[in-house]
């Protein structure tokens, strides 16, 4: 066997990350997840599977939730990247957050920032999701733990019409 | 007032504890902020990536890395002639294996590519060429005592260990009936999360290890005797971890692999489990093989138990692979004669290593199916089959349990939440069959684990600084001892901050297992903020001139009873004592012998069963813990989801696969190891308890991470049955097994109405 060339070129990508344009130097194999982590330093998505089979390394690709691990970073040139780093404004929690901790739907927190996303693009993408919509957009962001059912609860607290009333 | 007085004190402000404040350290979970180890990123920090083993029982006959050096970016290639003088697992086997020495299953660790970005050196450990040479493996330990079985480390000497008490076959003689069946538990993975690995920094003579661990004070010093150095040259931080589950309870290769590679390089080096290897190389619940009978008499009461046990602990054996199989056959249930005989079988497989209820989940499952089947058969009702065999004391040393009626209020209040003695519809339509079901459990560890050692400071201000290196595994150990201090000291937790996750924030306090934080630690703290409250009453008499026992302290102020005496803010106080530093240290340093702290249990599990897909659903599990005192009510609920839902998958889909003819595991991965995911979950009621355990400890609380795991197996076998009549011996308790039990029932009965036509 003969010592593989290495595939990767450093390259420069511009993502508007959390809402502000930035730049990393990335390998052209890196995946979106190594780009907002080694790139840009957010280490919120987390490398928990890397194959697309946990959902840890969510974050939101033009308001659209994503496994991290499975986009090329490269792809995501002039596009807007959303991470759990930017739920918050200016230190004021999102109301998923708030619910999140008033309903204790975490435990080890590894997977909490994927199923914040999760949620956050159901959010987006749905004024007034119900509780099956909620279901589904968490069925792919395991949590060991077993925090599930609070994670739910969080969810309809933060999101649903029966709970702003 | 001296510090045995403040437990009034105690009792009045009794409301802190208890209360269901919102984890303390939750903002930095929900924001990103919480840094795990893989988020460590130091200056010139390199990545190693492991080379693992192809081949499940080899002798290496050599390795090649001239292709790996010499990829741009690599700085090291670490083999086992690099680091000849480390062992590992036993003592006399290698860190890493030298040409000649022996890899023991798939997985195993053969080499280290360290290099600048992880990327580099995941390609360049794709080219490190590795020769073989082949030796026989044995992964299916069924064959064990084949007289041709390969000879495997460990295995030469199978010892059957035998515990128990009584003369088993006589009082099998006694009995009116037996239940007996052969029970097969698969190999689980734990599957945290966050995979195993740490970020080690060698700088001079020291090392810091930031290292995702149950146990930092157990890394710390099993690396230092590893490496020949002082404990205090090795300082391990684990600020957060993504869960553990029992297989980050002891000290794993990476870590040792990152200090090492960090040593070598001279800079820092983060080793990371990828997940392949989580599934491989990094602990599983041992899968066993059960032969259990039991006798009884015709009113239920049990006569004899006998079980045989064996258990799959891999390749190695891993220090706190505990797999006490044989625990509750001891102590479940009232019974004079009892035996158990365990032996534990090497295979070329991943070591195993203990798993939330280590044993104690594996044979719950066993022991509760068949007192399930007994109360069938003798047409007791399966609450009444339980209670009638109650207990009371730990038979095998004869001392009461701790709250010898704890668990008999669980049983209480499990019926009352799920509606046992309501009727229960079992066909929900043509297809769908539903049952219900119900399973007691015992647990071991809710005295402590001492020794647990904690210092309490008062900061100038008069604010509190709690230190101490144990670590919170997620299951909320910083907030709930930060409640147990502002509930001894009445001092409002606002004002307190508590540290750990860092050997070097405070003395030492033991791993994070068995459910043995909350004992251990909560008495610990609670004895440093009364220690710390004594001082400030004595600095503050010094002070002020006015006899010690003239001073009170309400959280806020200390008074005294002498006229002209002005009250003292705490924070002026503190201020005006400096530069003497107020402070206290606690400990808990035994369990009591006089009784025997147990934290048991129960569960009630409602399914349903599709006839024609072979699908078990559960729709809903209802469990009561005693775990003693609740410290937090919302954080207790929390683990009871936790563990009812790790429950229904050991029940239903959790199994590792392999095949025995390639001697390798088929799913190491959560695509088709199958854990359950948010709807998986069903209705969880926590059947909540909350009976102070003064016996088991100072403060009552018995700890409550394993205890709604335990029966929850058992239950939804005993439901399954109770809808569909089968009896499932094996777990998981798949569609395919459901459907074929179903068809083979079928073709039987059909066969016996061709018989008796």
């Amino acid at each position: 066997m003969s010592a593989e060339r290495p595939s990767a070129t450093p390259t420069t990508v511009g993502i508007v990350v959390n809402g502000r344009r930035r730049h990393a130097t990335v390998e052209a194999g890196d995946s979106l997840l190594t780009t907002v982590r080694e790139g840009f330093g957010l280490t919120g998505a987390k490398p928990a599977c890397e194959v697309g089979t946990c959902g840890a390394c969510t974050v939101l690709l033009d308001d659209e939730a994503v496994y991290s691990c499975l986009v090329l970073g490269v792809e995501c040139e002039d596009r807007r990247v959303d991470t759990v780093e930017g739920l918050a404004d200016h230190g004021e929690l999102s109301r998923l957050q708030d619910a999140f901790i008033e309903c204790d739907a975490l435990q080890c927190g590894f997977c909490t920032s994927g199923q914040l996303m999760s949620l956050e693009g159901l959010r987006r993408a749905e004024p007034e999701p119900t509780s099956e919509d909620i279901e589904r957009a968490v069925q792919g962001n395991l949590c060991r733990c077993g925090a599930y059912r609070h994670i739910l609860d969080a969810a309809e607290v933060a999101l649903t019409v029966r709970s702003a009333s | 007032m001296r510090a045995a007085e403040l437990d009034d004190l105690t009792e009045a402000g009794v409301e802190r504890v208890g209360r269901p404040i919102p984890r303390v350290d939750a903002v930095d979970k929900v924001t990103g902020r919480a840094r795990y180890s893989a988020d460590i990123s130091l200056p010139g920090q390199l990545v190693g990536v492991i080379v693992r083993s192809e081949r499940p029982h080899a002798a290496i006959a050599s390795i090649d890395t001239n292709a790996a050096c010499a990829i741009e970016g690599v700085a090291a290639v670490m083999t086992g002639a690099d680091v000849s003088e480390y062992a590992w697992y036993e003592d006399d086997e290698p860190l890493l294996p030298r040409v000649g020495d022996i890899v023991r299953f798939v997985g195993d660790d053969v080499a280290v590519v360290v290099a600048e970005t992880e990327s580099i050196a995941r390609r360049a450990a794709s080219v490190v060429e590795v020769r073989y040479d082949d030796l026989e493996p044995l992964t299916d330990v069924e064959h064990v005592d084949d007289d041709d079985a390969p000879m495997l480390l460990g295995n030469d000497e199978i010892e059957t260990e035998e515990e128990g008490r009584g003369d088993v076959e006589t009082a099998f003689t006694r009995a009116d009936l037996l239940v007996e069946g052969v029970f097969h538990t698969p190999t689980a993975v734990h599957n945290a999360m966050e995979p195993h690995g740490a970020v080690a920094d060698w700088r001079g003579e020291q090392v810091d290890v930031y290292t995702s661990t149950q146990g930092i004070n157990d890394v710390r010093e099993h690396l230092a005797e590893r490496l020949g150095i002082d404990h205090s040259q090795v300082r391990v931080i684990c600020e957060y971890m993504g869960g553990g589950f029992g297989a980050k309870q002891v000290p794993w290769k990476p870590t040792m692999l990152a200090v090492v590679a960090s040593k070598l390089t001279g800079a820092p080096v983060k080793v990371m489990n990828d997940r392949r290897s989580e599934n491989l190389a990094a602990g599983k619940r041992n899968a066993t093989v059960q032969r259990v009978r039991i006798g009884a008499m015709k009113n239920g009461s049990i006569v004899a138990i006998d079980a045989e046990i064996d258990a799959e602990v891999g390749a190695y054996s891993v220090p706190g692979e505990a797999s006490a199989v044989h625990g509750p056959y001891l102590f479940l249930y009232q019974c004079d004669d009892v035996r158990v005989r365990t032996r534990r079988l090497r295979s070329n497989l991943g070591p195993a290593v203990a798993f939330r209820g280590p044993g104690y989940l594996e044979s719950t499952f066993v022991l509760e199916s068949l007192m399930d089947e007994l109360a069938v058969e003798l047409g007791i009702d399966p609450i009444d089959l339980r209670r009638r065999n109650h207990a009371g004391r730990n038979q095998q040393e004869d001392v009461a349990w701790s709250h010898p009626d704890g668990i008999l209020r669980s049983y209480e209040r499990v019926a009352e939440e799920s509606g046992w003695a309501n009727s229960f519809d079992r066909q929900a339509s043509e297809r769908i069959r539903r049952g219900r079901g119900f399973a007691a459990h015992d647990w071991v560890a809710a005295g402590a684990m001492p020794p647990g050692h904690a210092t309490v400071e008062f900061n100038f201000d008069g604010s509190v600084h709690v230190g101490l290196s144990a670590q919170d595994l997620g299951t909320g150990t910083r907030t709930v001892l930060s409640q147990v201090v502002a509930d001894a000291m009445g001092v409002d937790l606002s004002h307190i901050r508590l540290s750990l996750g860092d050997t070097s924030t405070g003395p030492p306090a033991p791993t994070s297992a068995g459910s043995a934080t909350v004992p251990t630690m909560a008495p610990a703290v609670r004895a440093a903020a009364l220690a710390a409250v004594d001082d400030l009453l004595d600095a503050a008499a010094e002070h002020l001139g006015v006899d010690r026992s003239t001073l009170s302290f309400d959280g806020s102020n200390v008074s005294s009873t002498v006229a002209d005496v002005p009250d003292q803010p705490l924070t002026d106080l503190c201020a005006d004592l400096s530069p003497r530093v107020v402070h206290g240290w606690g400990s808990k340093e035994a369990t009591p012998d006089d009784v025997s702290p147990r934290a048991q249990g129960s569960a009630e599990a409602e399914v349903e069963v599709d006839l024609d897909t072979g699908a078990v659903r559960v729709t809903r599990i209802v469990v009561g813990p005693d775990c003693g005192r609740i410290l937090n009510r919302r954080l207790a609920d929390s683990q009871v989801l936790g563990g009812v839902t790790q429950g229904i998958g050991f029940a239903l889909t959790e199994r590792q696969f392999v095949d025995h003819h390639l001697g390798t595991v088929m799913n190491p991965d959560l695509n088709e190891y199958l854990l359950p995911t948010a709807s998986d979950t069903c209705e969880i009621v926590h059947a909540v308890l909350d009976i102070p355990d003064l016996a088991a400890n100072e403060v009552g609380a018995k700890g409550i991470g394993e205890l709604p795991l335990l029966p929850v197996p058992a239950a939804i076998a005993n439901a399954v049955h109770d809808a569909i009549g089968i009896r499932f011996r094996d777990l998981p308790i798949t569609r395919k097994r459901v459907l074929d039990a179903l068809t083979a029932r079928d073709t039987s009965t059909r066969n016996d109405e061709q018989e008796s036509s």
